[in-house]
């Protein structure tokens, strides 16, 4: 398969990953959705990289993943947190930023 | 050294008395502020002698320097030095200046001991002889506006001294705006005289000025015009005159500096210093000797029925300074000089006089309701006499030499000039008389409560209650702001008495200065300053000047017998007089009725656009503006502000929507 | 061959996808997550990506979804109610993720990087496995390494903070 194929392939899940951020209203969700755009970056990643023939594109990879993996725990630190004060697990219900 | 530093000091010690006053008012005690504001203007009186005999050290001609400490202003054509100019005129004006207000100096220290505002007084005098001496000592237009502006906000400062008073105040704000209208013109006038002559220095413009304009062009009557003015609103002269006699308001040492000796004379000073000009609109210059003929005049019959003490007076600095514009008008310069300097010693002397006899009767100032006063207060009593005299240019005193000195002159011109000789003749009999009626009304007869109290126990009356304004019953306290509830007259006290025993002699003496055809001392010192000039070069002959003398004397006697007669012999006289002639008195009496004019006239639409101002326009346009730039702003940012909705999914909206839209720009463009 | 793999993986990934957004418990969408992460990896193996893969499967697919897994199961099902508060953001944002998709594929497919339409270099025997990375890691992407690292003690010590429970409140 060209290469085409992986980054139309990536393109198609981080729009779907953006779409389900907009839509869904749970931050769990939310933070999984952010999953998808964060692999489908990858996917692409990868793919220039073996399309370029050098590994460059695989260590970022490995290091987006490693940036993922902390968002994901700080993010779900503050899900706990939120939980943990009894504040409804709901992102229009916490917007206190409001101007 | 040489005059020049010594000009330079003259300036400079009035300025740091009121300097070290303002700032030592709470260290110091009141005598030493007295004594600091006397003792810095009497320094600058012996500066303005030393100036004067360095300059008799040199030869006439060469008797004009100029000397300036810095630049304003250099550039662009403009070239404004701080520069002043030292020739036989601005000395004898700093003399004048200087000397007399050494002795008013000395006066208020005596007069205005029990005044709270003692330490403001002074300051505020002593900036006031600074400025005068500035304007004087000018040697440019620029720094002559300078001065003029200074001694304007001094007078204003100087009338509303008593500053809790609402007729104080308001006669401050009177003196100013129509000071302000004087200053318009002279500004104007300057202007005019840069864009004509390219210069505003004293010497470059009068070097230029008879080559640059023709006589009578249109330029030059402008400027000269505009001089007017600002002479005018100075020398209250009519129609800008309203001034000068709510300015009695002021403490009566004020009223006989400023309102009698130097402010007033700052426009004569002016006319006299810019003769060049003058000379080069004959038809202004006939306007300004009208105008002053016509001030003459009514000053005079206004000061016949006016029954305030101090008013009174102020009509006759009026009508005295109508003789002065008069005289350095139609070109009795030297003449016109000599009666300012005459006029300073005996009016200031009359202002004392009728302070301490205003002291005695506890403010109160209506003649009707004094009398008696020769018996009580001997010494004041004398030197009012001394001054009304001179006023009435009884012959031998100084008045008499210096007024008629005038009148000759204008006989000399001939032509259509001898209207002022005669003119000038009538308003010297209605001088005497009403200089004699104040004197006839005051001192003799039977004494008043207030004089009779003095009489027995020597003390001065005090009313009862609470005090109270005499004028308009307004009740008044004795805080700063106010009179204090002592007064001090000049039995009591030895600086008042010394100042005006030393003026007493001025007034009767002063004028052996200038006897025609045996000493010209004042004449010879000013010539050099009108060098050039053909109508200085007119001099009445021998024969015209004792004719003049004659009548005047004359005059002066007859005037002096007809107050007389009325005042004393037959007093019920004035009031058939009073009910024969009523509209007349009538018209005298309110003043020929300009400040109703001028309240008509300028006032009432002033007052009228500013209401139409705030209305329409105010109201309506700026305010519409200014709100409704403020609604619209506060409208959008309303609009704007639905965006902060504190959805996070409505910004990741915005967010992804702005990818895309930056997305597709990219693309369109790079295809 | 390598088309019905690229084919089935590529099924995997995109199903997994939908099923992240559209399921309503969110333990399912977990679930679904773990298979794309799973489709993921094939995909990478495709590449000749071994590392990359393997370390998807590890870390992604074991650890931060386990992470997930417990969170979920701590805090319980959120329910999500069908009114939507913001107007407009239901039929706005399918829009854009199509625009979205479709705006990425033009640039993608009418670019003019021509290597995009072949499948690639001919690469080494070497490429993709963990030698190579580690060499390259080591290498010429050592600071990225040593940064990553104190990122993720970061990550550790925020998260520890952020869930500690507070004295006062639990007194």
């Amino acid at each position: 398969m060209s290469i085409e194929w992986y980054i139309v392939l990536s393109a198609l899940l981080f729009a779907t990953g953006a779409m389900g951020i907009l839509i869904r209203r749970s931050p769990m969700v939310i933070l999984l959705c952010l999953e998808l755009m964060l692999n489908a970056g990858n996917l692409a990643l990868v793919a220039f990289s073996r399309m370029v023939g050098n590994g460059e594109g695989q260590i970022f990879a490995v290091i987006v993943m490693v940036v993922a993996a902390c968002e994901v725990v700080v993010g779900l630190g503050l899900i706990v947190a939120i939980f943990r004060r009894r504040l409804p697990l709901n992102v229009d219900d916490l917007r206190e930023l409001r101007g | 050294m040489s005059a020049t530093t010594w000009s330079w000091l003259v300036l400079l010690f009035p300025l740091l008395g009121s300097i070290t006053i303002a700032l030592g008012f709470k260290a110091l005690p009141a005598k030493v502020a007295g004594v600091i504001g006397t003792v810095s203007i009497a320094l600058a009186f012996a500066c303005g002698i030393a100036a004067l005999i360095s300059l008799l050290g040199e030869d006439p001609e060469a008797r004009h320097h100029a000397s300036s400490l810095w630049d304003y202003a250099s550039v662009a054509g403009l070239d404004i030095k701080l520069g002043i100019f030292v020739d036989p005129l601005s000395i004898f004006m700093v003399l004048v200046v200087t000397g007399v207000s050494t002795l008013i100096h000395l006066y208020s220290y005596g007069y205005m001991q029990s005044d709270e505002g003692y330490h403001r007084f002074f300051s505020y005098l002593n900036f006031f002889v600074f400025s005068m001496l500035l304007l004087v000592l000018a040697g440019n237009f620029v720094l002559l506006i300078v001065g003029w502006a200074f001694v304007g906000f001094a007078s204003y400062a100087l009338i509303s001294f008593w500053y809790r008073r609402e007729t104080a105040t308001r006669a401050g704000m009177k003196a100013f705006v129509i000071n302000v209208v004087g200053d318009i013109g002279l500004v104007l006038a300057a202007f005019l005289i840069f864009r004509e002559l390219g210069s505003f220095d004293y010497g470059t413009v009068f070097e230029r000025a008879p080559e640059a304009f023709t006589t009578n062009e249109w330029t030059i009557v402008a400027i000269c015009l505009l001089l007017l003015v600002g002479a005018f609103a100075k020398s209250a002269q009519l129609p800008l005159h309203t001034w000068l006699p709510d300015a009695m308001e002021g403490p009566t040492p004020v009223s006989s500096l400023i309102h009698a000796a130097t402010m007033v004379t700052a426009g004569v000073y002016l006319i006299a210093r810019t003769h060049v000009l003058f000379e080069l609109a004959p038809t202004v210059a006939d306007i300004a000797a009208f105008t002053g003929l016509a001030t003459l005049l009514v000053a005079a019959t206004m000061a016949l029925v006016m029954t305030d003490l101090k008013r009174a007076i102020a009509y006759s600095t009026m009508s005295q300074i109508g003789y002065m514009i008069m005289g350095v008008s139609i070109g009795a310069y030297s003449a016109g000089m000599f009666h300012l300097m005459t006029h300073a010693f005996f009016k200031a002397l009359l202002f004392m006089a009728a302070g301490s006899i205003i002291a005695a009767m506890a403010n109160e100032q209506n003649i009707d309701k004094m009398g008696g006063f020769g018996r009580a207060m001997r010494f004041t009593s004398i030197t009012f006499v001394c001054g009304a005299l001179a006023l009435a240019a009884f012959p031998g005193t100084s008045g008499f030499f210096s007024k008629d000195e005038i009148l000759a002159f204008a006989e000399a011109r001939g032509g259509m000039y001898l209207i002022f000789t005669v003119l000038g003749y009538v308003g010297a009999f209605l001088t005497a008389i009403y200089a004699f009626r104040l004197v006839f009304r005051v001192l003799p007869g039977r004494p008043c409560p207030e004089a009779q109290e003095l009489i027995e126990t020597g003390h001065l009356h005090h009313p009862h209650g609470p005090p109270v304004n005499p004028a308009t019953g307004e009740p008044e306290d004795t805080d700063v702001g106010f009179p204090g509830a002592e007064h001090h007259i000049a039995e009591g006290s030895l600086p008042m008495r010394v100042a005006m025993g030393v003026l007493a002699v001025l007034a009767l003496v002063g004028g052996l200065v200038q006897i025609p055809g045996v000493d010209d001392v004042v004449e010879k010192w000013l010539d050099p300053v009108w060098e050039g000039s053909p109508l200085a070069a007119i001099h009445p002959s021998l024969g015209q000047d004792y004719v003049g003398l004659g009548i005047g004397g004359f005059i002066a006697l007859a005037g002096i017998g007809f107050a007389y007669l009325l005042y004393v012999r037959r007093p019920e006289l004035p009031r058939t007089l009073e009910r024969r002639l009523r509209p007349l008195h009538t018209l005298f009496a309110n003043k020929w009725y300009f400040d109703e004019a001028i309240d008509l006239l300028v006032v009432r639409p002033a007052l009228a656009i500013g209401r139409f101002a705030n209305r329409v326009f105010e109201r309506v346009v700026v305010d519409g503006l200014v709100s409704g730039t403020e609604g619209t702003v506060r409208g959008a940012s309303e609009v704007v502000r639905t965006v902060q909705s504190g959805f996070v999914r409505s910004y990741a909206l915005l967010l992804i929507a702005g990818f895309a839209g930056l997305a597709l720009y990219f693309l369109l463009s790079s295809s | 061959m390598e088309e019905v793999l690229f084919f089935a993986s590529a099924l995997g990934a995109l199903g997994g996808a939908v099923g992240v957004i559209a399921m309503r418990n969110p333990f399912y969408s977990v679930l679904a997550l773990i298979v794309h992460l799973f489709s993921l990896a094939a995909l990478f193996l495709l590449l000749t990506s071994a590392f990359v893969a393997a370390a998807q499967v590890v870390v992604y697919a074991g650890a931060v979804m386990v992470l997930y897994v417990f969170v979920v199961a701590y805090v319980g099902e959120g329910g999500e109610s069908a009114w939507e508060p913001i107007p407009g953001q239901r039929f706005l944002a399918p829009l854009l993720g199509i625009a979205l998709f479709v705006e990425l594929s033009i640039a993608v497919l009418s670019s003019s990087l021509l290597a995009l339409g072949t499948d690639g270099p001919d690469v080494k025997a070497g490429f993709g496995d963990p030698a190579a990375i580690g060499r390259l890691l080591l290498e010429k992407f050592l600071l990225p390494f040593e940064a990553a690292s104190i990122l993720l003690l970061l990550a550790a010590v925020g998260a520890i903070v952020l869930a500690a429970r507070r004295r006062e409140e639990e007194a």
